[in-house]
């Protein structure tokens, strides 16, 4: 929205007339929030890559992981992204119906891997490889529960948005928390690739 | 009550957390007490709760958090600074059989709260403060991106500076210094409150600080002024991006380095511990990569401000702006390549260590750059030695010794000599009082017009700068002395009665700096007093050079009735050049923010989350940690968040403006 | 309010989103998935440092086709401020994975040279 900066007789203007709006910034500020948490996601990594060995004469990646498990929790993540991005694509075209009918089995995807991930984490204290056993542990689930944090919170703000959709349908600003919400589940399935690789497969090679 | 229940209702709370037995603190409560009943019952005579919850506390202005960082952070620095003159007094007089009046577990108290307050709750939130007031209308725009986020931002950081007034009085603070490193600040050497007390308050200002972070960088790429691009905007807008982007990149190395930390204490896990598979030089080695950073956080707001001083006060364009531009944000992505330096003495080796030395003498030179293009910017230029000018010239002499001195440390071999002796305390104070405080003290005097209508008393703030300036090298040159003879830092007292002469000398110092910080108290009372001779009616009290100088002093609330086109850098020197003249008629409505209470309610719940989760008090936690989140959530379902004023409003505003002598001065 | 009609003038947020975009983005996920997992599972190769690279090659090729088929990542989105915020932040994440992982090596090497990493493993 190109504003005059010379006026008919080409001097310059040096007020607008009033109409100025400044940009928008909701998408770019959430887009830096995301950048900040990649970064604090670094620092586990980073802690995971110092301690992921200090297994403290105690069981390692090898003795505990179960990759099957894993597998499943990676396909459950993948495929509520993609059902998000059918909700995305469901709000383009303005079907109310469609951006709650897809929000809804994403939150369903969503539990089905926090319900597998608690067991798994529930099955490793039941063995006593809980994180207080070793800093490999202590990495480990701090490392990958913080994910699951994420994908809890993701998850209440993923219900919240369908009751202000459901309630008020799909205005201006409840686009702009759709496309925010977005952003951050396509991030979290970014940061699981991390953490499938780095914790669980290559926590397996000796 | 059961004792299980007494457990879940009130922790490790009791009666003894209230130390009865330490007469400084409980002389300190008494006068807090007395001089807050003081202040509470003036406000009530004086009706002020009523504007000051809704005018204030629930105002999403930047404007108004600006100064209400400000405020805070001056208020800060009176403990900060009454911290100093206890360790001065303490080491000056704690030789051989004097064991001074300080024992070892209060005077670790002592310094570790002096360096996180003046780190947090001084520095930071003063930088901000400037950063929230000054941006928005440098760049021609009504409010910063997110004026919520900004309030709540505020609150949050204002709850963690309360957790550590709180820790005064009920309990006790953190031992470890101000960067609270492990095994010492682990659950077996710290078992107590003090370092929970520094984990929740700086866990809640980190989130503050971060959020105000992406609020300013959103700011300045989305709100300009139509015609300001990039490299016309003004260099405090510059260093205030870059100051953000690395705030945005840094604190959340803090955040989950200090969280790890937590989780050791309440968790048990083993990250920093000293078996179990823990590191303890993990620690230190993740905080540094956040703590330098955190230091050009401090350091790049200020060389904003004595850019906008040097020139305004030379009557002359910024010399070199390009390169002033350039060398901001190579000191912003070279100040992540350096974080060893400070922990040389470790133990990783030379070639680690050759590397951060070399960067880190490498980043020297962008700084250097910039003193070169502050001094011609002065070279032939009409010098006026205002206030703001006297600091930026004392910042200049005073800065750039400490930089030197930086710079030999940086060499690790002299580093194994004097890392963490008291050369190294007088380096880093050479450049943060030389820098980040001299930066502020010019700035409150440049732009205190601006913000309330009147000048700053010059003679008193002449005053309080000589003191600063001779009290700050009467301190610290001393130090650096000691330093160099290897007398090592935190240490609460002394055999050697030959070094005593040196800590008498430099307590004179700090004798002479509470001058400098009275001379200032005095100067505020002293404009109060006199504003109506100091008063200034033009907007343009200096004939400064940027946008912020258009507005009236105070501005209006919403800043600019019409939106300034820029054509150039200097924008306010090019239209007054120009004959620019605002329209005084067409006004049109103008779409603003509503105050709210929801930030302030969302801040004090984490914080008294915080509190319940320092004493281990579980059930109020859990309840806390509900409802701040709760609450927040319940934001969100507020559609109703704007309001417009009346173009008749608007127009009234800026006719009485106009009244009183607008048009002459541009 | 006057400032609805704005933005139906362009997309919200500047890209538009299509089933065939998030069935590629779905498809080069599945594949870029099951490779490293057929590869550790299998034990396909006989180096666990070159399975190891390998894996993580996958991974940063993965990552990149969901920050463009999935967060719709380019230059243009928010005038190239995002991928410019996205690639220092990648810098800086290299950096500190790789700072930290140098420095504590080195570290470990000079303080505990009597011990080996399987030593180390196993100490309690």
């Amino acid at each position: 929205m190109a504003i005059a900066s010379t006026n008919a007789n080409g001097a310059p203007v040096f007020y607008d007339n009033g109409d100025h709006h400044p940009q928008q910034g909701t998408l770019l500020g959430f887009w830096l929030y995301l950048m900040s948490d990649c970064l604090m996601f670094a620092v586990l990594f980073a802690v995971y890559a110092v301690l992921g060995r200090s297994y403290a004469a105690g069981p390692s990646g090898a003795d505990l992981f179960d990759l099957p498990i894993v597998a499943t929790n990676t396909a459950l993540l993948l495929l509520s992204s993609i059902t998000y991005g059918f909700a995305m694509i469901a709000m383009q075209k303005n079907s109310k119906a469609g951006v709650l009918g897809w929000l809804a089995i994403t939150g369903l995807f969503g539990l089905g891997f926090l319900s597998l991930e608690l067991t798994e984490f529930a099955h490793l204290i039941h063995e006593g490889a809980g994180p207080w056993r070793s800093g490999f542990l202590s990495a480990f689930f701090t490392l990958v529960g913080t994910h699951g944090l994420h994908v809890t919170f993701g998850s209440i703000w993923l219900v919240t948005l369908m009751f202000q959709v459901g309630k008020l349908g799909l205005t201006h600003e409840n686009k702009r928390r759709l496309m925010c919400l977005s952003m951050f589940w396509h991030f979290l399935d970014l940061v699981w690739i991390g953490v499938f690789t780095f914790v669980y497969l290559m926590g397996v090679l000796p | 009550m059961s004792p299980e229940l007494s457990q879940l209702i009130f922790g490790r709370l009791s009666l003894e957390a209230i130390p009865y037995h330490e007469p400084i603190l409980v002389a300190t409560f008494a006068m807090v007490a007395l001089g807050g009943l003081v202040v509470l019952a003036l406000m009530t005579k004086f009706k002020v709760w009523g504007p000051l919850w809704r005018d204030w506390i629930c105002s999403i202005d930047h404007k108004k958090i600006g100064i209400m960082y400000i405020v805070m952070g001056l208020i800060m620095l009176l403990r900060g600074f009454a911290d100093a003159v206890m360790m001065r007094a303490q080491q000056a007089i704690a030789f051989g059989d004097n064991a001074g009046f300080l024992p070892p577990h209060h005077y670790d108290q002592v310094f570790t709260a002096h360096g996180v307050i003046m780190i947090f709750f001084v520095a930071m939130p003063l930088v901000t403060g400037f950063m929230n007031y000054v941006v928005p209308l440098q760049i021609g725009a009504r409010d910063v991106a997110f004026p919520f986020l900004n309030n709540f931002s505020f609150w949050m950081t204002a709850g963690g500076a309360g957790l550590v007034m709180v820790s005064l009085f009920i309990g006790e603070f953190a031992k470890t210094g101000w960067l609270a490193y492990p095994p010492l600040s682990g659950l077996l050497q710290s078992p107590d409150v003090g370092v929970d007390y520094y984990l929740w308050s700086l866990q809640i200002a980190g989130i503050g600080t971060t959020l105000s972070g992406i609020n300013l960088i959103a700011t300045i790429i989305k709100m300009r002024a139509p015609g300001m691009t990039m490299m016309k905007m003004p260099v405090f807008t510059w260093t205030s991006l870059c100051t953000n982007v690395l705030i945005v990149a840094s604190f959340p190395v803090l955040a989950a380095t200090l969280a790890l930390l937590t989780a050791d204490r309440y968790l048990g896990t083993n990250f920093f511990t000293n078996d179990m598979g823990g590191n303890p030089m993990l620690y230190v080695n993740l905080i540094w990569i956040w703590g330098h950073p955190e230091v050009y956080i401090l350091v790049l707001p200020v060389f904003g401000i004595f850019s906008e001083v040097v020139s305004t006060f030379s009557g002359k364009k910024l010399f070199g702006y390009a390169s002033m531009v350039y060398a901001t944000v190579v000191i912003t992505i070279l100040s992540y390549l350096v974080w060893l330096h400070h922990f040389f003495t470790m133990g990783s080796g030379a070639s680690v260590n050759s590397f951060f030395g070399i960067t880190t003498m490498i980043i020297s030179i962008p700084t250097g750059a910039k003193i070169f293009n502050w001094l011609f910017t002065m070279y032939r230029g009409r010098i006026k030695f205002e206030v703001p000018m006297l600091w930026t010239v004392g910042f200049i002499i005073t800065f750039a010794v400490g930089g030197m001195t930086g710079v030999l440390l940086a060499v690790p071999a002299a580093d194994f000599v004097l890392h963490n002796s008291l050369f190294l305390i007088a380096h880093f104070h050479n450049v943060i009082i030389g820098g980040v405080v001299f930066g502020l003290f010019a700035g409150i005097n440049f732009w205190f017009p601006k913000a309330f209508g009147y000048r700053l008393d010059a003679f008193w703030g002449k005053v309080s700068f000589w003191c600063w300036f001779i009290g700050f090298w009467v301190a610290f040159t001393p130090l650096y002395v000691l330093g160099l003879m290897g007398v090592t830092r935190r240490m609460n007292h002394f055999d050697d009665p030959s070094l005593q002469i040196w800590f008498q000398i430099a307590a004179l110092g700090a004798g002479i700096v509470a001058l400098g910080i009275g001379a200032f108290g005095v100067q505020l009372l002293v404009s109060y007093l006199r504003r109506d001779q100091l008063r200034d009616t033009t907007g343009d009290v200096w004939g400064a050079r940027t946008l912020e100088w258009s507005t009236s002093s105070p501005p209006p609330d919403y800043n600019f009735a019409f939106t300034p086109i820029v054509h150039d850098n200097d924008a306010w020197t090019d239209m007054k050049q120009r004959g620019a003249k605002q329209p005084m008629t067409g006004f049109k409505a103008i779409h603003m923010p509503k105050n709210t209470a929801a930030g302030f309610i969302i801040a004090m719940l984490a914080t008294g989350t915080g509190f319940a989760l320092i004493w281990h008090m579980w059930l109020f936690a859990g309840l806390g940690f509900v409802a701040t989140i709760a609450s927040a959530i319940f934001h969100t379902f507020n559609y109703d968040r704007d309001y417009y004023i009346p173009a008749d409003e608007v127009a009234r505003t800026e006719h009485a403006r106009d009244g009183n002598s607008l048009a002459s001065a541009a | 309010m006057s400032h609805d009609h704005h933005d139906n003038h362009h997309e919200e947020g500047g890209y538009h989103a299509t089933y065939k975009g998030y069935l590629i983005g779905f498809i080069l996920s599945v594949v870029l998935t099951a490779i490293p997992f057929w590869l550790v599972m299998g034990k396909v190769l006989p180096s666990p440092r070159v399975t190891a690279f390998v894996i993580l090659g996958f991974a940063a090729v993965q990552m990149i086709v969901h920050m463009v088929y999935f967060l719709h990542l380019n230059a243009k989105v928010e005038g190239g401020w995002s991928l410019l915020a996205m690639v220092f932040t990648t810098a800086l994440v290299v950096i500190m994975l790789s700072g930290s992982i140098w420095v504590l090596y080195h570290l470990n090497t000079n303080m505990m040279p009597s011990m080996d990493p399987q030593t180390m493993r196993n100490m309690p």
